[in-house]
């Protein structure tokens, strides 16, 4: 197995994982909610996109139209229904309630679509097998490579919105204090439907693209989540790039594992996960305070 | 003509009372000292008129409009901002991102960036500073020039001296007096009586949750409202 | 300013002696179960018996610890995985049983070290990923090949009649023990400490309460207590397979029975288990909606009654059937 290789996948997998896990790192940055059902709420996506599919023969990416409109309106009632009273019990019942809706979607989705593992690689043709060749053992996939482009223009244009628009600004003193920004006129629970309706956008995103590369199955979603979540840790709660510079370790660490034995592919991912735990926790703070201020603005 | 009016207003935090039957009126262009001891109440009742706090009872109009069930982004929009106990500015933001995110909210008026500068001029070179890397007084001033952007009519100040050095309280002052001066409507809350009384038109002392004291400033001695403020029992014969 | 009246605490009130009584009139009868119950309620006895247990388990540690763990089921695993190998290795069976669950427990010593460190959704999903790598590396023991598992052959040397029987005390001894034990917690400083760190930590820890220490022992008694819980189960269904065991489901039962019941109560989630119990012995068999129902149930007591059944009663009624708490009491005749 080429090393180079596998490093360069991982590193475009870990774009992919940068995408997944930025709602959730998102909505963690506004709300301190870690929602539990991410990772299903993106296999929903990837489940309507197919419906979608089978039932109008649109391309994946045209149904993206209407897929990514109602995981927007998934994000709003999520938050008014659930995470608004939620939060207002405390910090732990939010974390309650997310895997409580996790454990709904699942099996929902299991009743509705049965055990069996899809995909939506046949629908998009080329695009899934493509790829440009850099040397005789290096490629790049151009889907991996459309991936990876939306993940930095995903995390870029949110932090450039968080850093310089007037919204931007509105969400990040909600952020910081979401009892003493109504006192400035901001109305948090607005603030907070539109963080939930954006983490939403890129889960729905991000289970397209999971469809669209590889394959899921209704119970998909306590992975990704996993997947989502050490992304998010690694690169350092709250920070977007970090985010991405999580996800590419994930992907390496992963690809790397999955070369030296077959059953490595998680436990790498796994390890890598606690040893940056340990690192975090019992010294190298300061590794991750510089990686925090990439992805703090100004 | 009174720009606020208080009713009977009740707030409690939990099982405990801590406003209970508050009422009074201010006309505009007022200034009024809230004081008393710690724990009387004055913070509370302060939140509850800015929205901050739920009322339990009893009603608050503004400018003759019924707010009491009003959340407090929707009486920043009306007039009302309130400069809270312990600064609570965004301390990841810059003073000038402080000063901006409030004046997107709030209502058009005299109060810009550059005229809060004007008022507040220490915060000059401190513009594009964290807020939390800010000393006491500088982050009052932003605190003060981030309720001012949102132009209202009145405004409410707690305890904006609290935490301060003897300095930074009579900078503070000494930017207010532009302020006071405007005609905004101000209520204070304030623990150093001189001061309260120095600056204000009228004032209000509160006790376990009621008002057991109030009139206009220069006709109310010092030992009556101290008498007041701790709950002192007049003796029979006047001293 | 108003005259102090004196105070009595209390700690005992009629209520709590009463229920107390009636507690182990009930006791007594359970214990003779076997022997007056037929083997199917036996059976199913014992099984009530270990959702109490993980119910009261997960609870210690999200309700008296505050900390929400959606891994509890590598406790679980673990625990199963404790009796198979040290059973295997001619250790007595339910020796091996408590030994297990210790050794689990120290091993949770060094583990919440690490996790303990972790807050909020992050010590959640952390405790998942560990509880991930756990089945992997009970995967890679030859012994349980992978996911085939293998089943507790040492409880070949019973009879079956035999077997259900002490299995059945054994799970009686232990739930009761851990009860005694959270009981006895709860009523010593470690319990007020504990009910002060679930109320305000910063405030707990201004007053000099060890936050640190109340957590370590929630989470290495949650840990024992979970470990065995599963040793029972594995006792009770015979076969170990990984997938089975270190399975999320687990995390769900218990974290609907716990929030249900009420957390942070202690009479809370005995009244969850006893509900789940119910709900699966009627409903268990209809599959995946059963599971959507237990989901929802749980999502709507999140929104809706966040302090679960106990929660509400005891606020409405005021109603306290152990002696947990304090009562201040106003001595008559004063003002």
């Amino acid at each position: 197995m080429n090393l180079l290789n596998q490093i360069l996948q991982g590193i475009l997998l870990g774009g992919f994982y940068a995408l997944l896990a930025c709602g959730l790192s998102f909505l963690f940055g506004v709300m301190r909610i870690i929602n539990l059902a991410h990772g299903s709420l993106a296999v929903l996506a990837a489940y309507l996109l197919m419906s979608l599919i089978n039932a109008t023969n649109w391309p994946p990416f045209a149904g993206l139209i209407l897929v990514l409109p109602v995981m927007a309106l998934i994000g709003w009632a999520l938050q008014f229904a659930v995470l608004n009273r939620s939060l207002r019990s405390g910090p732990l019942i939010p974390v309650l309630s997310t895997f409580g809706i996790a454990v709904i979607l699942d099996n929902a989705m299991f009743q509705q679509y049965g055990a069996n593992t899809v995909s939506l690689g046949p629908d998009i043709g080329d695009l899934a097998y493509n790829s440009w060749n850099l040397t005789s053992t290096l490629y790049i996939g151009q889907l991996d490579a459309l991936i990876f482009a939306t993940a930095v223009a995903a995390l870029g244009g949110l932090q450039l919105c968080l850093t310089y628009t007037p919204i931007g600004r509105t969400i990040r003193a909600t952020a910081e204090d979401p009892s003493v920004v109504e006192l400035v006129g901001i109305d948090a629970r607005k603030v907070y439907a539109m963080a939930a309706v954006i983490s939403m956008i890129f889960a729905g995103l991000a289970g397209a693209f999971l469809g669209m590369r590889s394959s899921f199955a209704p119970y998909a979603g306590g992975p990704l989540l996993i997947f989502a979540f050490e992304t998010v840790v690694i690169g350092g709660l709250g920070s977007l790039w970090g985010t991405l510079v999580g996800g590419i370790i994930l992907g390496v660490a992963q690809n790397i594992g999955a070369a030296i034995n077959p059953r490595g592919f998680l436990i790498a991912g796994h390890l890598v996960f606690l040893a940056i735990l340990i690192l975090r926790t019992f010294g190298g703070g300061s590794i991750f305070r510089a990686l925090r201020r990439l992805g703090r603005p100004a | 003509m009174t720009i606020l009016n208080v009713e009977a207003l009740e707030a409690a935090h939990g099982l405990l009372k801590a406003v209970r039957g508050v009422s009074f009126s201010i006309a505009p262009g007022e200034v009024v000292a809230l004081v008393g001891a710690n724990g009387a109440g004055k913070t509370t009742l302060l939140r509850t008129i800015a929205g901050a706090h739920r009322a339990a009872a009893g009603a608050i109009s503004f400018e003759a409009r019924n707010i009491t069930k009003l959340r407090a982004h929707q009486r920043v929009r009306l007039g009302i901002a309130m400069v809270p106990e312990g600064r609570r500015l965004f301390a990841g933001m810059s003073v000038e991102e402080n000063l901006k995110v409030a004046g997107a909210h709030g209502r058009r008026g005299r109060w810009t960036i550059e005229t809060v500068l004007e008022a507040f001029p220490q915060l000059k070179p401190k513009l594009k500073a964290r807020a939390g890397e800010l000393s006491g007084g500088q982050q009052q001033a932003t605190a003060i020039g981030r309720a001012l952007m949102t132009n209202p009519r009145l405004l409410l100040l707690d305890e904006v001296s609290l935490g301060l050095s003897p300095l930074a309280v009579d900078q503070v002052y000494a930017s207010l007096r532009t302020l006071l001066d405007s005609g905004t409507t101000i209520i204070l809350v304030e623990q150093d009586l001189t001061r309260a009384l120095a600056v204000s038109s009228r004032v209000i002392c509160m006790l376990e949750g009621a008002i057991v004291l109030a009139g206009r400033s220069d006709a109310l001695g010092r030992a009556e409202i101290t008498e007041a403020y701790f709950g002192l029992k007049r003796s029979a014969t006047p001293s | 300013m108003s005259q102090m009246s004196a105070y009595r605490v209390e700690r005992w009130t009629r209520q709590s002696a009463v229920f107390c009584a009636l507690a182990a009139c009930l006791l007594a009868v359970l214990a003779l179960g076997p022997w007056i119950f037929t083997a199917s309620i036996t059976d199913h006895l014992t099984t009530l018996f270990i959702y109490v247990i993980l119910a009261v388990m997960w609870n210690a540690l999200a309700g008296y610890g505050g900390l929400i763990s959606i891994g509890q089921q590598a406790f679980f695993g673990l625990g199963a995985y404790a009796l198979i190998r040290l059973s295997s290795a001619g250790i007595p069976l339910y020796l091996a049983m408590l030994i297990g669950a210790l050794l689990v427990g120290l091993l949770a010593l060094p583990v919440g070290q690490l996790m303990l460190r972790l807050r909020g959704g992050e010590f959640a999903v952390g405790m998942w990923v560990l509880a991930e790598l756990t089945h992997f590396l009970v995967n890679l023991d030859p012994m349980i090949q992978g996911e085939t598992g293998t089943s507790l052959v040492a409880l070949n040397a019973f009879a079956p009649a035999a077997a259900r029987a002490d299995t059945y005390w054994m799970g009686l001894l232990i739930m009761l023990a851990l009860l005694v034990t959270v009981f006895m917690l709860l009523r010593g400083r470690v319990g007020a400490s504990i009910q002060a760190i679930r109320d305000d930590e910063i405030a707990a820890a201004s007053v000099g309460v060890n936050v640190g220490a109340g957590k370590r022992v929630m989470f290495i008694l949650a840990a024992l207590g979970t470990a065995a819980a599963g040793a029972l189960w594995v006792t009770t269904s015979i076969s170990f397979q990984p997938a089975a065991y270190f399975n999320i489901q687990w995390t769900a039962y218990m974290l609907f029975m716990a929030l249900v019941g009420g957390l942070g109560t202690f009479e809370g989630p005995i009244i969850g288990a006893v509900l789940f119990f119910l709900i699966e012995a009627w409903f268990g068999a209809t599959g995946v909606v059963y599971l959507i129902g237990l989901g929802g149930i749980a999502l709507g007591f999140s929104i809706f009654v966040p302090r679960g059944i106990w929660g509400v009663v005891e606020t409405r009624l005021g109603l306290r059937f152990l002696p947990v708490g304090y009562r201040l009491l106003a001595l008559p005749g004063e003002k």
